[in-house]
């Protein structure tokens, strides 16, 4: 029945359900994923992010924080440029993570 | 020359300065109302940046001031100036004269019952870096029951309005990523949450600290201030926090929760220090001469102060005020 109204579901991220076997996955090949320092160079410089939500820096909390699904359709922006890789001052190799994540 | 120079505290700061003044020819006297010298760093296992052993640091101290004149368990009771200089009297009644007076009285932690929203004393589970530092330092913690999650709160009593302390405490980010690392030898398997409004790494080797908890030891650090610890049915911790880089709010449960308690001024010297004339700062330590050059000095001539008595500092920040402080007293007694 429909009474015109709904609940909103809770906007919390509840950490005790996320599942991380992506991003540790992603961890065990890449340990370098763990010194970012959310500095946002990444995605400042990124030249899909001059015209889209990419953001390499929220990929990485995304998948953090279970939202994996959302990380893969923001990676589809990204046209392998390499222009973050060489902005990241914790020398992270970002483009390689970002192939790594959509193989 | 021999010249009395009364040193109130015998913590860091103050047997530090007395080990110099005596080199200096003086005659440093340490008053400590504790019945051991060391202060709050004799209280710590394993000192940031390079994870040392603090007893190590202790001991040489100690071993430095072994021919100092030490009052342990006692405080000034009363004192008086006059064109001699200082006249003290002890808690135990013997008098002291002298020249000079430093306070080295050093800080207070933070009591971190007044931040209710984080249940300390109220739920099992939440306790105190101080408390966290013991258990490195004895093995021994009932609440610390081979953990899976733990959590670190900053900024407990700092930079915070409500408690009347808008100053930054310096020292509890780095103590906080030191722990980190700690909890993380000791249950490997433990998840380890940090919860952060600025990481302040401040000094050398600090941020290389960091580096190592991210990359070494897999220690997650959360953007966001925790608001609220509630209690589960199975006695675990529930806490809310928002993930500020995520830009939503998160939800977690932990089995321990340690909060980082800012330093405050220690108090138990106010009834002297207003009897020297000496204010407070806005932060609520003593108030010293001036920020830059006159750090030690206060408004009364003759008296003096060094390490965490007038602000949050770390053991480096207090060793070198120790050493300039007898530097001054030095040049105070020969008046130049
Ligand atoms: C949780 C924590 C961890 C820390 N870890 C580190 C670290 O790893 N590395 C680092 O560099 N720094 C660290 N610090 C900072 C360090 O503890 C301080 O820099 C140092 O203790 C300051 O020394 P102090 O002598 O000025 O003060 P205190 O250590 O507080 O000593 C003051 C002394 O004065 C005595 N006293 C007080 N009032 C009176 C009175 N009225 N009469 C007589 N005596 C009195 C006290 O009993 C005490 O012995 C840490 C601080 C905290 C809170
Ligand atoms: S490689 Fe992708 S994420 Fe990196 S700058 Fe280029 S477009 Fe942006
Ligand atoms: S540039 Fe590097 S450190 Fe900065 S946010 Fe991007 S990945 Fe993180
Ligand atoms: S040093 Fe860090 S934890 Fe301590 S008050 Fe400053 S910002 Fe907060």
């Amino acid at each position: 029945m429909d009474f015109g109204f709904c609940l909103s579901p809770s906007s919390h991220v509840k950490m005790d359900d996320i599942d991380l076997t992506t991003f540790n996955r992603l961890k065990d090949a890449n340990p370098d994923i763990n010194t970012c320092i959310a500095c946002g160079s990444c995605t400042a410089t990124c030249t899909a992010g001059n015209f889209t939500e990419m953001s390499f820096r929220r990929i990485l909390l995304m998948l953090q924080r279970g939202k994996e699904e959302e990380a893969k359709k923001m990676i589809q922006r990204c046209m392998l440029c390499g222009k973050c890789t060489l902005v990241c001052p914790r020398g992270i190799n970002i483009r390689k993570i970002l192939l790594d994540i959509t193989r | 020359m021999k010249e009395n120079i009364l040193i109130i505290g015998g913590g860091a700061a103050g047997m530090e300065a007395a080990t110099q003044l005596q080199k200096m020819g003086l005659t440093p006297i340490i008053v400590e109302k504790s019945e051991n010298l060391g202060g709050h760093i004799a209280q710590w296992d394993r000192l940031f940046p390079a994870f040392h052993p603090a007893k190590d640091v202790v001991d040489q101290m100690l071993s430095q001031v072994k021919d100092i004149k030490t009052y342990l368990n006692t405080e000034v009771a009363d004192i008086q100036k006059d064109n001699d200089g200082f006249h003290a009297v002890l808690s135990n009644n013997e008098k002291i004269d002298a020249k000079a007076v430093i306070l080295a009285t050093g800080f207070d932690i933070f009591k971190a019952e007044r931040k209710q929203e984080y249940g300390y004393g109220i739920y099992n589970n939440v306790m105190t870096s101080v408390e966290l530092e013991k258990f490195f330092r004895t093995g021994k913690d009932e609440r610390i029951n081979n953990p899976k999650k733990i959590g670190f709160v900053h900024c407990v009593g700092a930079r915070d309005v409500k408690v009347c302390n808008t100053y930054c405490s310096k020292v509890c980010c780095t103590t906080a990523l030191k722990q980190a690392c700690e909890i993380k030898e000791v249950f490997p398997d433990a998840e380890v949450y940090t919860f952060y409004m600025d990481l302040r790494m401040f000094g050398p080797g600090y941020e290389d600290l960091y580096l190592k908890t991210q990359k070494d030891f897999d220690v997650k650090c959360v953007r966001g201030r925790v608001c609220e610890v509630s209690e589960n049915m199975d006695g675990k911790l529930v806490i809310k926090a928002e993930d500020t880089l995520f830009g939503k709010p998160l939800k977690m449960t932990l089995d321990v929760l340690i909060l980082m308690c800012a330093m405050e001024k220690n108090k138990s010297i106010d009834t002297i220090q207003q009897k020297l004339g000496i204010a407070d700062n806005s932060d609520g330590f003593m108030q010293n001469k001036d920020m830059y050059l006159g750090m030690n000095g206060t408004a009364q001539d003759g008296v003096f102060v060094a390490g965490a008595c007038t602000a949050p500092k770390s053991l480096p920040d207090t060793i070198g005020e120790a050493r300039s402080v007898a530097t001054q007293v030095f040049n105070y007694i020969n008046n130049k």
